[in-house]
């Protein structure tokens, strides 16, 4: 059986498979791709996923910080080399052959913090691991890079993994800053304060706590954003 | 009245359309029904209306609550004078006892009510919606259920995470899955731990008083706890200022009475029962979840006394169910109309399992010495589940008799 036909059917074909006239590198469709996941399609606050790694690794915002860079290189490498790949990938196994990219891909991450930043490699302890089973991740492969060219892709990955980032930190830093008084392991609420009958509040470092932040950014969000108001 | 009746005419017309404060026409609202029965008349159809309404029956349910809130203000004071030596007879220093514990207790009162009902309007006047009565009693619980030592901030943050996270999200008023003033507590019981639980937060201290010989200030529940092995919890209790009681009738005395360290509210068994037999009367609170709550607590504490396995086991059980809030959570908290299951089948099961699981955690788990309100609140969870279970099994059994009938 000729794998090439069948791949050429099985892809999604969008609009960007059309041979179409060069488009500038930041046409109006490359930039939403960027903006989109930051609000409008957000990876954690519309999709739901990837929840797990938001409560679990939000205690400190430097472990938020190395968990987003993580995924945003994971992200761009994984969505470059399956959009390039794309075309050869036979259908019938495409999701394992994501899973050895994105698996091969996060060893070299965790090998990389490992010898750069032990301690937030310790603290990541098996949340590094498991970014290979971020469903944000497997979702961008399947989803667009399968169907689309390297640049849209990078572009895509991107997006996703920054609107995937800065809903970690903003946890992160709501969480640090009153579960501990610092942020990035600095102490931001003076002595003073504390003297005076201030405590740090316990329940920001449990994980039940980064739930309900995440539930208030949604409310927040979807107050604003009318586009996201489901109809009832 | 009438001086009143007037006082709202004529502020009316400036909070009605095209008047100068319309935005908070709602906030007016709330205030006129809170003095008057509300103005409006049905238009078709035959309705039966009861004089007493959402506001009216949260009403109740305060006055219900005003016997543990004098005693709990009056043992506030006792414990405090208990544990530096002075009036160390019930009836001593009366009045002191009084001022003192009001000193304690009332600042924390006006914490919730104004933090909550501030919320509570801000909301109301923002969304345009009537102002939600709920939070009447709602601020009532919460100092209730805290200990006199609470740094006031502390009331104020717990309360707007309830009100706010605990209620509004899911709709304001007859909406929320959790009861708000459990939600409060246990907020606090993760959030501060150090100033929720531990013998150094249920007497007051002040400054400059040094204790007596002796005083601890631990609750029953952690007494019963650290009991030595092979003692028999009720012999062994002591008060705060570290007298035994020496026998098991005089430790069920002090804690039927309540003049032992705990929450304000909670201590006094025989304040709640009042509270209690009005809310029956009223037929406001749910006898059947009082009872199936009182009936699984009574098991579960019956089942650990035939086991025996240390001597919080062994605890008497009515003395059981006497200490900590088991009492408090059964009349007020289980009871929330809100929150509880709807059917009665359902109150059934819910109650059961709020009084067993409570007594169980607060057993197996030490760490949890309040395992009511984590039953309670696990329990809040679960209604909805029971209701539909009980639902669902009653159209069943009408759908076999209609086939049994029409065979």
């Amino acid at each position: 059986m000729s794998t090439e036909s069948a791949v050429q059917e099985s892809t999604t074909a969008t609009s960007q498979d059309v041979k179409e006239p060069k488009e500038p590198l930041f046409s109006k469709k490359n930039k939403k791709l960027l903006t989109d996941p930051l609000d409008d399609s957000n990876p954690i606050t519309v999709q739901v996923l990837g929840i797990c790694s938001a409560l679990a690794i939000t205690v400190q915002v430097k472990q938020a910080i190395v968990m987003s860079l993580s995924v945003l290189a994971v992200m761009i490498g994984g969505n470059l080399i399956i959009s390039l790949i794309r075309n050869v990938i036979p259908s019938r196994i495409r999701i394992i052959v994501q899973l050895v990219v994105v698996a091969s891909l996060v060893i070299l991450v965790d090998q990389v913090l490992k010898a750069y930043v032990y301690d937030v490699s310790k603290a990541l302890s098996v949340f590094v691991g498991l970014i290979i089973t971020n469903c944000i991740i497997m979702g961008r492969f399947e989803a667009f890079a399968m169907g689309n060219k390297p640049w849209p892709s990078i572009l895509d990955a991107i997006g996703n993994a920054a609107g995937y980032g800065w809903i970690l930190i903003a946890v992160a830093v709501v969480r640090e800053l009153f579960g501990s008084g610092s942020l990035m392991g600095y102490q931001l609420i003076p002595q003073a304060v504390f003297d005076f009958g201030y405590m740090n509040n316990n329940l920001m470092i449990l994980p039940p706590m980064a739930l309900i932040t995440v539930g208030v950014i949604i409310w927040i969000q979807r107050a604003r954003n009318t586009k996201l108001i489901e109809e009832n | 009245m009438q001086f009143l009746r007037n006082f709202f005419d004529n502020l009316r017309p400036n909070f009605e359309e095209g008047g100068k404060f319309e935005k908070y026409y709602k906030a007016f609202e709330a205030m006129e029904t809170f003095a008057f029965t509300p103005p409006h008349t049905t238009h078709n159809g035959a309705h039966i209306r009861d004089a007493i309404d959402l506001k009216r029956t949260m009403f109740f349910v305060i006055i219900a609550l005003i016997p543990s809130l004098l005693f709990g203000i009056w043992n506030t004071g006792h414990q405090y004078y208990l544990s530096i030596g002075q009036y160390p007879e019930l009836m001593d220093g009366f009045m002191d006892k009084i001022i003192f514990g009001a000193i304690r207790v009332l600042p924390i009162v006006v914490v919730s009510y104004a933090v909550g009902l501030g919320i509570e309007f801000g909301i109301a006047v923002a969304k345009n919606h009537s102002v939600n009565e709920g939070y009447l009693v709602s601020g009532m619980l919460i100092p209730l259920v805290l200990p006199s030592e609470i740094p006031l901030w502390m009331v104020a943050v717990a309360t707007a995470f309830a009100v706010l996270i605990g209620k509004e999200v899911f709709g304001g008023t007859g909406m929320n899955i959790l009861n708000p003033a459990l939600t409060a507590r246990a907020f606090l019981f993760f959030a501060y731990p150090t100033k929720m639980s531990g013998n150094m937060v249920w007497i007051p201290q002040e400054s400059g008083m040094a204790s007596v010989d002796g005083y601890t200030g631990e609750t029953l529940l952690s007494q019963a706890y650290n009991a030595p092995a092979g003692s028999q919890f009720g012999s062994v209790a002591y008060d705060a200022a570290g007298v035994q009681y020496g026998s098991l009738a005089d430790t069920m005395w002090a804690s039927f009475w309540g003049w032992i360290p705990g929450s304000i509210g909670e201590t006094s068994v025989f304040a709640i029962l009042l509270g209690a037999a009005f809310l029956l009367y009223t037929g406001i609170g749910s006898w059947r979840i009082m009872l199936s709550f009182l009936i699984g607590g009574l098991g579960m504490s019956m089942i650990f006394n035939a086991w025996g396995a240390n001597p919080f086991m062994s605890v008497h059980p009515l003395q059981q169910l006497m200490m900590g809030s088991f009492m408090f959570g059964m009349v007020f908290m289980a009871t929330d109309p809100v929150s509880a299951a709807q059917t009665n089948t359902g109150k059934w099961i819910y109650g059961f399992f709020a009084g067993f699981l409570g007594i169980m955690i607060r057993v197996f788990n030490p760490a949890y010495p309040e395992g009511i309100m984590m039953a309670i609140l696990f329990m809040n969870v679960m209604a909805p589940l029971i209701d539909h279970y009980v639902v669902e099994a009653n159209i069943n059994r009408r759908l076999k008799r209609a086939k049994a009938v029409a065979s």
